[in-house]
């Protein structure tokens, strides 16, 4: 590596402070920093520094994120081929690489598309303010496609990218400033913006809504219904199972020999691309948890408020939604995704300790609360952690109350 | 006595180069300095002039704002120069020795005839006061102020720090004379706070506290907030064990003694040793030929709370110990020795490092490079990880950021200094200098509100 090192040695005077490409500096230290750690040395306080930074920390994340890739490529390349087949019911282990290629194809231009307008605005900012790339987007980059339907368009998927940045970051000044998640923002805005496109029963299976257009043969009864969109169905008068109506009496048991407690578990059904395979995060999570990046307390008292309102409904019972065994809930939708990937956002969470397991537990009961309870919105995660991040500051507000309050009261018994 | 307090939270960082037990002596000769940059805030009043002429003990300057506070050449010969830097700020005093040590001599009575203020009269004279610290605010004791308890720890815990039941190990006698001249000096109580098992244990005329645990255990910060934490408007004062056993030895002789036994450690040492000498030699007399390779770092006290010297520089005033350890300034390819490498050669109190897996005997060589660049805070529970205190560092930090004086005072800006951050700006991810902005936010406090 000795060649490349010299190599920067030589190109570092042209973009210092009054070299010929000045302006570019944040760009090449960005990709100097990349390959180098840099030769900065400590000037003042301590002499020597803990070997972590945020780059292997957010590289750390990413890492975190492969096995909900893998399995989100897979099972996206599996569905498109159902899609082909008109055959939702086609067998999930079969001609295994040829589903993953299918769903590379899908996902890739997903990905750089999420990346390349991500990267881009974080430049021009970085460019403007005279500082090379911070390593948030890294993550963030990853999480957007990975909360996106499988139909998305590509241009939708840059539009809440740029929007996320901007508006979600960079007018806060950039990461570590920012008061809601990036990645949910992208994901909230598409879902208001543009509500046919992120929900429905059309969208989940890449090529659904285009065959249905233009060539519906072979899909009569097809439906590309998610298991929460069905759960959905059981509030309104007519409740579907993958496209078919079930009385109220048998609703969860044809729900659960639909979607079987271990299809739900691997991710074997449709969802967004990412989310579905509670498998898969918690793999994630291992490694998170491993590395003390994400925070055990936020992931553990998140899937314990979900559970609790999970049984909370079930003792209020009277409908086929709110009789379903509350686990159930934990495993559908991206409720471990969130839980995991989404509400452990140090920046956007709670900072104490306490108040962690406070902004964890009522993420897990809101997102519950509203995925059952309001009709509107068929998944209730993504809404309870972007409202949680804003009540994050609050909680923690009066945990450091509490602090300064044992100190007041040291004062006044001394 | 009292209860052992054990101190979980913290870290122990495994450096290479901790200092055998042998004792060398470094002669007095050439130029040795005394540096008011060595004292926060301090503006000096000159009382010698170049070409004097001055004994041990004798007064150089005294501090313009309090001007009781004196400070004494730890050398008999001549002043050679007052040495200025930026907007004539004095940098230096330095003083040609003329290695016959001659010292000044106090008239002193028997200890039990002196009273408080007598006390605090003679160590003001003497020089002494220069040692004693006061919090809040982290700098020379007001002399004026009424303190509710003064505080010695009796052993060190940062990385390769000195061994006190070993420096101290023939000075008990002056530590008890020492301890007992506190004891009339204070109203409130003498705290020594001492590892299980200690030598020290056997002093009179203090309060005995046992401390056990990671450091910053020996942090006397620590063990006040333990003790007994400081409120607005309270002050406690401090001082180094070393001191108190010179003080002892001042009381016993009449004469003030100016040696101290530091040790030189670090990894680029290759004897280390302790080492007895004279405040404020030379850095290059005190390393003597026992250094390997050229590009290091000579730090006047330990690798968290040091300051950075070059050899031509004199040992500050507060140091205890001399670390050498290698300079970083080289490029590390993110692969191998770079920030997604392997990570063994790295001491991390993260599990993103395999420092965790590694056995507890192993010592590691650590350079200046910091790893990584400064970003916002980003990551949060990190800092409370090593910080054994009921006070909320990144909030407090963030406070003095903000400057916001009245978040400070809530939060405890009262009764840290910024070593108690040392820590917390090791392990920080974002590399912020926390002990600078902590400094920064007590300046402010000191103008503010004091």
């Amino acid at each position: 590596m000795k060649f490349l090192e010299k190599y920067l040695h030589k190109m570092e005077p042209h973009f210092i402070k009054g070299g010929k490409y000045e302006k570019w500096n944040p760009l090449f230290e960005t990709l100097a920093t990349f390959a180098f750690t840099p030769k900065i040395v400590t000037t003042k306080g301590t002499h020597i520094r803990d070997g972590v930074d945020l780059k292997r920390t957010m590289m750390t994340v990413v890492l975190a994120l492969i096995p909900c890739l893998i399995f989100g490529i897979y099972n996206t390349g599996h569905w498109e081929m159902a899609v082909q087949e008109g055959n939702r019911n086609l067998p999930y282990f079969t001609e295994m690489m040829a589903k993953f290629l299918t769903g590379l194809t899908i996902v890739l231009p997903v990905i750089v598309v999420s990346y390349g307008v991500g990267l881009t605005i974080e430049f021009m900012f970085g460019m403007i303010r005279g500082h090379s790339l911070h390593e948030g987007f890294l993550v963030s980059g990853m999480l957007i496609p990975l909360t996106m339907p499988a139909d998305v368009p590509l241009w939708m998927v840059g539009l809440a990218t740029a929007f996320a940045v901007i508006i979600g970051k960079e007018i806060f000044g950039g990461t570590g400033m920012n008061v809601v998640n990036i990645a949910l923002t992208a994901r909230a805005f598409l879902f208001f913006a543009y509500p046919t496109s992120m929900s429905g029963d059309k969208v989940w299976m890449s090529g659904l809504g285009d065959k249905m257009a233009t060539n519906p043969e072979g899909l009569d009864g097809f439906s590309g219904a998610t298991a929460l969109g069905d759960l959905a169905s059981f509030m309104s008068d007519k409740a579907t199972v993958a496209g078919e109506v079930v009385q109220s009496n048998e609703a969860v048991q044809n729900f659960s020999s639909e979607y079987t407690a271990w299809e739900s578990f691997a991710g074997m059904i449709p969802g967004s691309i990412g989310e579905t395979s509670t498998m898969a995060c918690l793999l994630g999570a291992l490694i998170l948890v491993i590395t003390g990046v994400g925070s055990l307390r936020i992931i553990l008292s998140f899937f314990a408020g979900g559970f609790i309102m999970g049984l909370l409904l079930n003792a209020l019972g009277g409908n086929p939604y709110l009789d379903l065994p509350a686990y159930y809930h934990l495993i559908i939708g991206g409720f471990a995704f969130g839980a995991i990937f989404m509400a452990t956002d140090p920046v956007t969470a709670s900072q104490t300790a306490l108040g962690k397991i406070i902004y964890g537990f009522l993420g897990g009961f809101l997102a519950i609360m509203i995925r059952v309870l309001n009709p509107a919105y068929p998944e209730g995660v993504f809404l309870a952690i972007l409202f949680m991040n804003i009540m994050a500051p609050i909680i923690d507000h009066y945990i450091v109350q509490a602090n300064i309050n044992r100190r007041l009261k040291r004062l006044k018994t001394a | 006595m009292s209860n052992t307090i054990s101190i979980r939270k913290g870290l122990d960082i495994r450096l290479v180069g901790e200092a055998t037990k042998e004792i060398r002596e470094v002669s007095v000769t050439g130029i040795v300095a005394v540096s008011p940059l060595d004292f926060h805030g301090l503006i000096p009043k000159m009382v010698v002039k170049e070409g004097d002429t001055v004994s041990v003990g004798d007064i150089l300057f005294f501090d313009k704002k309090k001007e009781s506070i004196k400070f004494v050449s730890p050398v008999s010969g001549t002043v050679q120069q007052i040495v200025r830097g930026e907007k004539r700020r004095i940098t230096n005093i330095l003083i040609a020795t003329d290695s016959k040590q001659t010292a000044k001599k106090f008239d002193l009575k028997k200890i039990s005839e002196y009273s408080s203020e007598e006390i605090k009269n003679l160590l003001l004279e003497a020089g002494f006061w220069s040692s004693m610290k006061q919090r809040p605010l982290d700098i020379i004791a007001d002399p004026d102020n009424e303190a509710k308890g003064l505080f010695v720890s009796s052993f060190d815990s940062a990385p390769l720090a000195p061994d006190y039941d070993f420096v101290l190990n023939e000075d008990m006698e002056s530590l008890q004379v020492g301890f007992e001249a506190l004891n009339i000096l204070m109203d409130g109580k003498v705290h020594l706070s001492s590892k299980p098992n200690s030598v020290f244990s056997k002093l009179n005329a203090v309060t005995h506290h046992t401390f056990e645990g990671v450091h910053p255990v020996g942090n006397v910060g620590t063990q006040i907030h333990h003790i007994d934490p400081v409120n607005k408007g309270e002050f406690v004062w401090t001082l180094n064990i070393q001191e108190v056993a010179a003080i002892g030895k001042f009381l016993n002789t009449g004469t003030v003694d100016p040696t101290r036994k530091i040790a030189l450690t670090g990894s680029e040492v290759h004897t280390t040793t302790y080492l007895k000498i004279v405040k404020g030699t030379t850095i290059s007399s005190l390393v003597d030929n026992t250094i390997e390779g050229e590009n290091v770092r000579y730090i006047s006290g330990n690798v968290l709370t040091g300051d950075k010297k070059e050899l031509t520089d004199y040992i500050g005033h507060y140091a205890n110990q001399i670390t050498v350890i290698p300079e970083g300034d080289e490029y590390k390819f993110f692969l191998t020795t770079g920030w997604l490498g392997h990570g063994f050669d790295k001491f991390s109190n993260s599990r993103l490092f395999p420092t965790f897996l590694l056995p507890k005997s192993k010592k590691f060589r650590l350079d200046t490079n910091t790893n990584g660049e400064e970003r916002a805070f980003v990551v949060t529970g990190e800092l409370e990880r090593v910080f054994p205190f009921d006070i909320l560092p990144v909030q407090l930090t963030k406070a003095a950021i903000t400057e916001d004086i009245d978040s400070m005072e809530n939060l405890g800006i009262y009764e840290v200094a910024p070593e108690d951050f040392a820590l917390c700006e090791y392990v920080c991810t974002t590399k912020i200098n926390i002990q600078d902005k902590i400094r920064q936010g007590l300046d402010l406090i000191a103008s503010e509100c004091m």
